[in-house]
């Protein structure tokens, strides 16, 4: 059964969601970050879904129940590049996501659970707008 | 009127992939704007899950609609256990299987024409359209 890449930079770990997930693959995700977070002691969570042209009730429960597990697990979830036309419809479908942090990029997001700094790889790029 | 039907069936995960793409085609084909596709293949989705889960599996038939109004149309149906409540399971966070809820009632909101018929014991046919505007 094929799964989702997780890459570890830092003590964050960062996945790149790129194909359009059935349930099982998503459902495998969440087990698979559970387990690497402890794994890695990881302290973040990225998870980029600007690739993702829809996300339904489905995928928004999954990146919720991740955010939530990882915060039992002392480590932080932000889920960055959601697409504006995405963001109209997971409102209106009544999911606003509570307890997710979103941040536009993938760039804001680390900064955000201060991943990659942590690693001493922050190499000053200190351009940030 | 509408035009040629692609009838899909929906009796795995893979399945409910398969439709959204389909609906995408279909909504990009009709120029439908992007947040006015990505409603309707929400919907899709959600409704294709239902049929799935609840409906114990079923078929999706896509159609583009030509003439006065220009849109897509979806038809999802199953022969499931049916709903014996149709305005309860269309309220939010009602749900019989473990989901938060959200299908019907979030997947009405989504798109400009819903209807939904059921027999208990007979099974659920929902329909929904999104137009061009």
């Amino acid at each position: 059964m094929d799964s989702i890449p997780i890459l570890k930079i830092g003590s964050a770990l960062l996945v790149t969601i790129q194909v359009d997930m059935h349930d099982q693959l998503a459902t495998r995700l969440q087990d698979d970050l559970t387990e690497k977070i402890v794994q890695h002691r990881a302290r973040g969570v990225l998870i980029d879904i600007s690739a993702l042209e829809i996300v339904d009730s489905f995928i928004g429960r999954m990146l919720a129940n991740i955010a939530n597990v990882s915060r039992l697990l002392d480590a932080d979830t932000v889920v960055v590049g959601m697409r504006p036309e995405v963001a109209i419809t997971l409102v209106e479908l009544g999911l606003g996501l509570p307890g997710v942090k979103t941040a536009l990029n993938a760039e804001r997001g680390l900064a955000l659970i201060g991943g990659v700094s942590a690693a001493g790889e922050a190499a000053d790029d200190a351009d940030d707008d | 009127m509408p035009t040629t039907t692609d009838t899909l069936p929906i009796t795995s995960g893979d399945d409910v992939v398969r439709v959204r793409q389909k609906v995408r085609v279909r909504a990009t084909e009709i120029g439908l704007s992007l947040v006015d596709q990505t409603k309707l293949i929400t919907a899709a989705s959600e409704l294709a899950r239902n049929t799935l889960d609840y409906g114990k599996g079923g078929h999706a038939d896509i159609e583009t609609v030509l003439g006065d109004r220009r849109g897509v149309r979806v038809i999802f149906r199953d022969r499931g256990p049916g709903i014996p409540d149709i305005p309860q399971a269309l309220t939010d966070g009602f749900t019989s299987g473990n989901g938060l809820g959200h299908g019907l009632g979030g997947a009405r909101r989504l798109v400009d024409d819903f209807d939904i018929q059921s027999i208990v014991g007979a099974g659920t046919t929902v329909t929904i359209a999104r137009w061009k505007r």
